[in-house]
């Protein structure tokens, strides 16, 4: 029997999947097991986590971009198969990508933690893949563990999806147990795709990922028609159209293809440079005799969130603007632009999707760039309408207007947390503390539960992930997406060094947590600022008005008690160390602000970040 | 050539005291036959080797310190003292210091002293307070020191120090009264006041770390300085460097030789030596250092300056002093940046006038501050 060729796969031996599953639950060593059992990768040249490309993918665990590979599998009684196995990224921050990539599959994998039970993330992706129509295949992995409990698991996915206990696969991906039988529940149950071969191409792209060799990448799911080598492509949602130079399939490494047909999931290169010419959710057809109406659901990527980051060394600034132009080709949501800090020079005002996203291209910055940066603390955009009438989008908390403000709007999510129910109390208090409302809750299983909530995003964005870990003992997960908006009475907070406001640690606050904020940072900046020639008063302000200060009080006595023959050269060593910690001092006004006090304010948490 | 004064380190102590890191050990025995009997025989070979290295060299002061130097006795320190007598030119005039430990002298040993050719007594008080001295591990008990002053001055010496010490954990306002009134009325003519440092590694270092003293305070540090400094002015005597204060004449001529970029060679084991613009420092173990100045020379490492490294120590060192720092010895730059200093009142403005860079009242107190704000 021949291997299914690509571009000439009848689409009824086709299937689709992807794997929804929380960080750490196995997604990736599944991806291993499948590669190795199919017989795509012989052991030799098998390695960990053989799909994730990243770096940090691999240290975190998690995967950021989407791969996709295609499986040839010859089920046990003896049919050929084609499985794409389309890898979905794993976190809160990418759910639209997530959901691109489910809409290219008619079913999906749901792994979950034998030990664990599902969390908050894998639930929201797992209604994702409900609201796509995709058939469901439960699964609970590690169930060679000792901890596992996969009775009492298999209940609960059975409640969530609406299923038999009994029809719960157990496997562990580790060992290879129970992989065969998922491959052939996934022929078996995943029905195989539906389209129009004679139909105008149509396309969906689930990711575009830059490569320094070849350009964009662009991941594709054909739909109906098919797209050959040479077609000149359309991106219905821009209109360019573009001379396709390669098409082909990831086997498990990037293989060349004449074309891709109906069902069928691959790659195109096009030769443009920039992720933004080749978008998630866009339509491909072709040039000629096109289709006239896209697939549907595309959507800009759109920053929720916003930081400031600044070269530790204002030299280096140059070479953060070009790190940034680098990492924006393969990322389309990462926005940024120029912005001068009087507290920290010349930086970029820089927009994310969210936290997580926030941080991976700050460690990417850093890591991949040799970067040491000063982020401030995120914030959210906030419509405001002035007395006037006149309607001003801030990004910056610096930026928020002085003038009479008629209304303010945050924006809002909607909040999951699934916890064991001992720590309901605890949960509900900090949700309440963050100004949430209650919208549900439910019990998923005898001790675990599931709270909704809406939020201000404002205050999901500052150190709410690291306050619930610390409230459930690391148990809860969260998940959330952006609802809208709300009006709010909320307030900027400045802080004021010697009367000099600081622009960096402005912060747009809800009224009555201004005073709480003011004292908080004035305390934090006590302890930071080193005593000087003359007394410092820290002061936090609303407009003009000062609600709290501190002081740091004059420095007394600075002088070496002795200095004689054999002190001399210890002294003036010390006094060259000095003048190097100088450097590292900003001025504010006349006040001299080490780099570290800077950071440490700037941080969520009392202690230093985990990096 | 250039006159050089000398300085002699008597690495030797009956107990280390728990602030102390100077280079001193207790045993009266150490390896390689050193022994505190003959100590002096080595100092002098060091003595011969620099005779030899200098051309026609002219001593300009003398000062012995340590350790205890008065541990080795009147005779072993007059040996050395004649020893350097007869390998260069000394004047009439040259100021001999020697440290002394209130516990390791008497009036015989003094005019022994005298008689050999010392004319100046420097003496470890550190405090009057009996609390003090305890938390300082000082052997010596509160009158010691007044006593060995006054005989000092009985046996001929026209020039007496006293050390004191202030800042202790547990020291009062009143005990540092108490120390300054006792050490000004015993009839010396010259004070040294240092705050206490904690110095790694020493017995008190341990002693903060484990919670067991707390930390000196900075303020309470410049409180003191302020009354001992108020004091001493009262009684007559003005401050001429940061921690030394003396009445007219008794200024110590031996320590402004560190101040003002003169010539100076350390004898003994760790001590170190300048000269026009190199420095360098003996092997620190008495039995190391015995052993290469066996060989050859006792050095164990140098440095030689660069042109701005000896600009910032005339800088770092000449504003400690009340002589200050000539503005014509400045760039154009520090030059502005003294009269930005002047106006904050760190720098003494009528000095400023008159050409001079010197450390206010106010200025004394931040001097490294105001020494970084300087050299910019």
């Amino acid at each position: 029997m021949t291997t299914p060729q690509p571009g000439s796969t009848d689409p009824a031996i086709v299937r689709n999947f992807s794997i929804i599953a929380h960080i750490d639950h196995g997604k990736s060593t599944l991806a291993d097991r499948m590669l190795q059992q199919t017989g795509l990768v012989d052991a030799r040249s098998m390695r960990a986590q053989y799909l994730d490309r990243m770096d940090i993918e691999r240290e975190r665990g998690i995967t950021i971009k989407s791969q996709a590979v295609r499986l040839p599998y010859t089920s046990v009684s003896g049919e050929n198969f084609v499985l794409n196995l389309i890898d979905t990224p794993g976190h809160v921050d990418f759910t639209y990508e997530v959901s691109r990539s489910l809409a290219a599959c008619e079913g999906a994998v749901l792994l979950v933690d034998a030990a664990q039970g599902i969390e908050a993330q894998t639930l929201a992706n797992l209604y994702l893949a409900m609201e796509n129509e995709l058939e469901i295949i439960p699964v609970l992995n590690k169930i060679d563990l000792p901890a596992a409990q996969p009775e009492k698991y298999a209940a609960e996915l059975a409640h969530i999806i609406g299923c038999d206990p009994a029809d719960i696969l157990k496997v562990s991906a580790k060992t290879g147990e129970g992989v065969i039988e998922l491959l052939e529940r996934i022929v078996e149950r995943v029905p195989a795709p539906k389209g129009d071969p004679a139909a105008p191409a149509r396309a969906l792209i689930f990711d575009s990922v830059y490569d320094t060799y070849r350009g964009v990448v662009t991941y594709v799911r054909v739909v109906d028609g098919r797209i050959a080598t040479r077609d000149k492509i359309e991106m219905m949602s821009l209109g360019t159209t573009h001379e396709l130079l390669e098409v082909g399939v990831i086997s498990p490494e990037p293989m060349a293809t004449k074309g891709l047909g109906v069902g069928e999931v691959g790659y195109l290169i096009t030769g443009v440079k920039d992720v933004r010419q080749s978008r998630v959710g866009d339509t491909v057809t072709t040039a000629v005799h096109g289709a006239t109406e896209n697939l549907g659901g595309y959507r800009d990527p759109k920053p929720m969130v916003f930081s400031g980051l600044y070269p530790l060394d204002g030299s280096d600034y140059p070479e953060l603007r070009d790190a940034l132009d680098k990492l924006k080709l393969n990322d389309a949501s990462l926005t940024y632009e120029p912005e001068t800090s009087l507290a920290l020079g010349f930086g970029f005002r820089c927009g994310f999707l969210g936290l997580l996203h926030l941080e991976i291209v700050r460690e990417r910055l850093e890591r991949e760039f040799n970067l040491d940066l000063i982020s401030t603390a995120p914030n959210v955009i906030y419509r405001v309408v002035t007395d006037a009438g006149a309607e001003i989008t801030v990004t910056n908390p610096s930026e928020f207007p002085e003038t009479k403000l008629a209304k303010i709007f945050e924006p809002t999510v909607r909040a999951t947390v699934i916890l064991p129910s001992e720590f309901v109390g605890a949960v509900m208090e900090l949700c309440q503390v963050r100004r949430g409302t209650l919208l549900g809750m439910d019990y998923l299983s005898e001790d675990r539960v599931e709270l909704r909530y809406t939020l201000p995003m404002a205050e999901i964005v500052f150190d709410f992930f690291d306050q619930l870990k610390s409230k459930t003992r690391g148990y809860a997960s969260l998940d959330y997406e952006p609802t809208g908006e709300q009006d709010a009475d909320l307030v900027k907070v400045d802080i004021l060094l010697h009367g000099e406001p600081v622009d960096a640690f402005s912060a747009v606050v809800h009224r009555d947590k201004a005073y709480a904020y003011g004292v908080t940072m004035a305390q934090k900046l006590k302890e930071l600022i080193p005593r000087q020639q003359f007394e410092v008063p820290i002061q936090a302000a609303i407009g003009s008005r000062i609600i709290t200060r501190e002081t740091v009080r004059a420095m007394r006595k600075d002088v070496l008690a002795k200095c004689y023959g054999g002190d001399i050269t210890r002294k003036r060593k010390l006094l060259e160390k000095q003048k190097e910690g100088k450097k590292r001092m900003k001025m504010v006004g006349r006040v001299e602000v080490p780099q570290e006090a800077f950071i440490a304010a700037l941080s969520t948490s009392d202690t230093p970040t985990k990096k | 050539m250039a006159p050089i004064s000398l300085y002699v380190h008597v690495p030797f102590c009956v107990s280390r005291c728990g602030y102390c890191d100077f280079n001193t050990y207790t045993a009266s025995e150490l390896a390689g036959g050193v022994n505190q009997e003959s100590f002096h025989e080595i100092l002098n070979q060091e003595v011969a080797f620099a005779a030899r290295t200098l051309d026609q060299p002219t001593v300009s002061t003398i000062f012995f310190g340590g350790g205890t130097p008065t541990l080795i006795g009147a005779a072993a320190l007059n040996n050395t003292l004649e020893f350097i007598g007869n390998n260069f030119s000394i004047s009439d005039t040259v100021e001999i210091t020697t440290e002394a430990n209130p516990d390791s002298v008497d009036a015989k040993m003094f005019a022994e002293l005298k008689a050999g050719g010392f004319n100046r007594i420097s003496i470890g008080m550190q405090s009057a307070s009996t609390n003090v001295l305890k938390i300082l591990q000082r052997t010596h008990t509160p009158g010691a020191s007044e006593k060995a002053a006054r005989l000092a001055r009985e046996a001929g010496f026209d020039h007496v120090n006293m050390d004191l010490i202030y800042g202790t954990p547990g020291e009062t306002d009143a005990d540092v009264r108490a120390s300054v009134t006792a050490a000004v009325e015993s009839g010396v003519d010259h004070i040294s006041a240092y705050s206490l440092i904690v110095e790694d590694g020493t017995a008190l270092a341990r002693q903060v770390q484990s919670g067991e003293l707390p930390a000196p305070d900075e303020d309470l540090s410049a409180d003191r300085f302020e009354i001992i400094d108020h004091m001493l002015e009262d009684a007559g005597m003005q401050w001429y460097e940061i921690s030394n204060w003396a009445l007219p004449g008794g200024q110590g001529q031996h320590n402004q030789s560190y101040w003002n970029g003169s010539d100076w060679w350390g004898i003994g084991p760790g001590a170190h030596s300048h000269r026009s613009g190199t420095r360098w420092w003996n092997h620190k173990h008495p039995s190391t250092y015995a052993r290469a100045l066996e060989t050859g020379s006792p050095q164990a490492g140098q440095e030689v300056l660069t042109a701005e490294q000896r600009h910032v120590e005339t800088v770092m060192l000449g504003l400690r002093t009340r002589a200050g720092v000539d503005l014509g010895s400045l760039t154009d730059a520090e030059q502005e940046r003294c009269s930005a200093l002047a106006a904050q009142g760190l720098l003494d403005g009528g000095a400023l006038a008159l050409g001079v860079a010197r450390v206010s009242d106010h200025g004394r107190l931040v001097a490294d501050s105001v020494i970084r704000e300087l050299l910019g």
